[in-house]
């Protein structure tokens, strides 16, 4: 009895042995992916703040006022003035549909009366 | 311990029965006590030396686990804790109020040498000054060569700057990162962002310290590591300054101003919009003017003239005490006061502009569309000095601003020290005591705010002060409709704005002489604009420094003819840009609206 006893606890303690020496790579890996990550956050983060300021300074109104006047022949763009800005009720009813004399195509006048009774 | 006799009794018997000595026995147990005492005694001293051995023992085993655990390990960098997003980011960033960068931070490097380190200081002196014209290649061959080890050379690199120092390739030049403050919108509110520069250098890093305007006012937020990656929200609006400082500038040019100052303020908030100040700097290149002795400080591009410029701002203060005098019921808006000009006060007498006579009866309402400046004083003293003291520092006209800038604490109003009742006359239509334009803009925004107290501020969402009230509503209100009279009939004709109904009080002050008196040809003119009347939702203060308007036969330099048309212009632009929808009358109803209607 006393000797398989002592042969399986041999065993455990080689097997722990084996699993602490894993454990121990294993973080130390974990922290140096952690550590490239760190670092590659930090390039991404003040990539990021590059660029926004880069997109800020393109976009500052002094750069923007002058390519609205370059382009103003195709853009055609003026600040933005009140009479701009109206109320719903200034907007126009869609024009009604034409009638369909109107249409130089028809020249059966029956067709046309036939058209004009199917309006609702 | 049981005591053995020496001499025990059946043992000295048997003896004497033996015709034994009896002493021999008292000698031998005497031995075997003895013995048995040192015994005891030698184990005790082994105990305790082999106890103080352990203890040594575990000192040094200690000692010499640690050197070996030291000279066994692989040297590691101690390890940052958290996630690195504050070290990128030193200072938080400055937005504008819908999120538009004001002011950021840009990684660059600092050029430093190690003059000592170099193989060819001659030939990298000539190739460094090739690269930054300010470098003379004979100053740095002297430098690089008289003995020292270290020498900063230049702050900020470009990147193509840096490439080109990185092709001379000499061992002797290194570079050092550096947080470099970045305003990308350039001039455009300079003066609320004030500037940075660095303070503490190193080779691996630099602090980046605020030197002027919000930027020294709130350094402590912006340096604080825990908020670095949470940006400061300004309550700039960065179009509608945009379009503020382009009217302004080309309204100065056109007046041929010395100087202009604008002020946009909500009303309910305190929030500043908008804040420029000509003439103007870049905050990424901030100068160093040197003035002439002659110079005036607002001349200084670096000077603020809206929270700085402490003016006398003339009749737009008569408001203040038509306000009071309405407040306290000793008048109501159709009342008719004394207007008999020139007024004669002791040795003092009273005018008004242009030697006018608005009397001998004019009507409060009158008074201000008018501009009299006789009737504002029998106004005024009708209440007197003491009440009129304590109501200009209710508006906040007496104290520094509370604007989060820095050069606001220190530019206190100008009030006469005693307050005789000539001061209180001359108080009441702006002169005499000189207040900011910033002053001036809060106090107007508390008279549109229904009479409960404003206190300005440049942070999203208003300083967040309890407003206490200083005026009745009622008398906010017919403040307000007053100084729309101003505009529809009075002297600010010019600032009619269709759509948005503007109110406002115009002020011309003359600039007061170094030595004491006043100019008869330079003037300030102000003009202070609440609208739209019905619903005050902003005040706009326009300043302008010397204008004179030369269209007319005469040169002008009335308000009403200088900043009354800049500001409707700024209001012309700005209101559509801030939300606020047009009351426009609309044209004949066709039949399908009056149907609907």
């Amino acid at each position: 009895m006393r000797p398989v006893l002592y042969i399986l606890s041999f065993a455990a303690v080689m097997a722990l042995a084996f699993w602490a020496y894993r454990e121990n790579y294993a973080t130390q890996q974990a922290l140096r992916d952690r550590d490239a990550l760190e670092s590659r956050i930090d390039t991404l983060q003040d990539a990021l703040a590059i660029q926004r300021a880069e997109w800020a300074y393109l976009n500052r109104p002094d750069r923007l006022r002058e390519l609205v006047t370059l382009n103003f022949d195709r853009l055609g763009l003026l600040p933005l003035e009140p009479d701009q800005l109206g109320s719903t009720a200034e907007v126009a009813y869609p024009a009604p549909p034409a009638l369909a004399i109107a249409d130089p195509e028809i020249v059966n006048p029956v067709d046309v009366i036939g058209d004009q009774e199917s309006l609702p | 311990m049981t005591r053995t006799p020496l001499r025990p009794l059946v043992r000295i018997l048997q003896a004497r029965a033996k015709g034994e000595n009896p002493d021999g026995i008292e000698r031998e147990n005497l031995r075997l006590r003895n013995e048995s005492t040192r015994d005891r005694a030698r184990t005790r001293a082994q105990l305790r030396l082999l106890m103080l051995s352990a203890g040594f023992m575990a000192a040094f085993s200690t000692i010499g686990v640690q050197m070996g655990s030291l000279a066994a390990s692989v040297p590691v960098e101690p390890r940052r804790a958290g996630a690195g997003a504050e070290v990128s980011a030193t200072r938080a960033d400055i937005l504008d109020r819908n999120g538009r960068v004001l002011a950021t931070n840009m990684l660059t490097h600092a050029l430093y040498a190690h003059p000592r380190d170099m193989t060819d200081p001659a030939g990298t002196a000539e190739k460094l000054s090739l690269i930054f014209p300010e470098m003379k290649a004979p100053d740095l061959t002297r430098r690089f060569t008289d003995g020292r080890s270290f020498l900063w050379l230049r702050r900020v690199l470009s990147p193509e700057q840096m490439q080109a120092v990185h092709d001379i390739g000499d061992p002797g030049l290194l570079f050092g990162p550096r947080e470099m403050r970045l305003y990308p919108n350039g001039t455009l509110a300079a003066h609320v962002l004030g500037g940075a520069a660095f303070g503490d250098e190193s080779v691996r890093s630099a602090e980046v310290i605020g030197t002027a305007g919000i930027e020294l006012a709130l350094d402590a937020r912006l340096r604080d590591p825990a908020l670095a990656t949470t940006p400061l929200t300004l309550s700039i609006d960065l179009t509608v300054q945009a379009a503020m400082e382009e009217i302004l500038a080309a309204g100065m040019a056109m007046m041929n101003a010395r100087g202009a100052a604008g002020i946009l303020m909500d009303v309910r908030t305190g929030e500043v919009v908008a804040l420029a100040s000509y003439p103007t700097f870049d905050p990424n290149d901030r100068p160093n003017p040197v003035l002439p002795k002659d110079a005036e400080p607002g001349d200084s591009p670096l000077f603020n003239r809206a929270v700085q410029g402490v003016y006398e701002l003339g009749s737009t203060f008569k408001i203040f005490a038509v306000a009071q005098a309405m407040d306290l019921g000793l008048v109501g808006p159709e009342t008719m006061v004394d207007a008999n000009a020139p007024m004669q006060w002791g040795k003092h007498q009273i005018k008004e502009w242009d030697n006018h006579n608005y009397g001998p009866l004019l009507s409060v309402s009158d008074v201000i569309a008018k501009s009299s400046n006789v009737a504002t004083a029998r106004i005024a003293l009708m209440f007197g000095g003491e009440k009129q003291q304590t109501f200009l520092r209710a508006l906040g006209l007496l104290d520094p601003s509370p604007i989060e800038l820095a050069e606001a604490p220190k530019v206190k109003p100008l009030v006469p020290p005693r307050w005789p009742e000539i001061v209180t006359i001359t108080a009441s239509y702006g002169h005499g005591i000189s207040s900011s334009p910033m002053n001036l803009a809060a106090a107007y925004a508390t008279i549109a705010n229904g009479g409960l107290k404003v206190t300005p501020s440049l942070l999203r969402g208003g300083a967040g002060k309890p407003a206490e009230r200083v005026i009745s509503e009622q008398t906010a209100d017919a403040a307000v409709a007053m100084l729309r009279r101003v505009v529809t009939e009075g002297t600010a004709s010019l600032g009619e704005v269709p759509g948005y109904a503007v109110a406002g009080k115009t002020g011309t002050a003359e600039k007061t002489r170094r030595g004491g008196g006043y100019y008869s040809d330079k003037v300030i003119n102000t003009f202070a604009a609440v609208f739209p009347a019905d619903d005050p939702a902003y005040v706009l203060i326009v300043t302008l420094d010397e204008p004179v308007e030369t269209t007319g036969p005469k040169p002008r330099r009335t308000a009403g003819w200088t900043a009354v048309p800049v500001a409707a212009e700024i209001i012309r632009r700005t209101a559509p840009l801030l939300g606020l929808r047009p009351q426009i009358e609309l044209g004949p109803r066709d039949g399908v609206t009056a149907v609907k209607q």
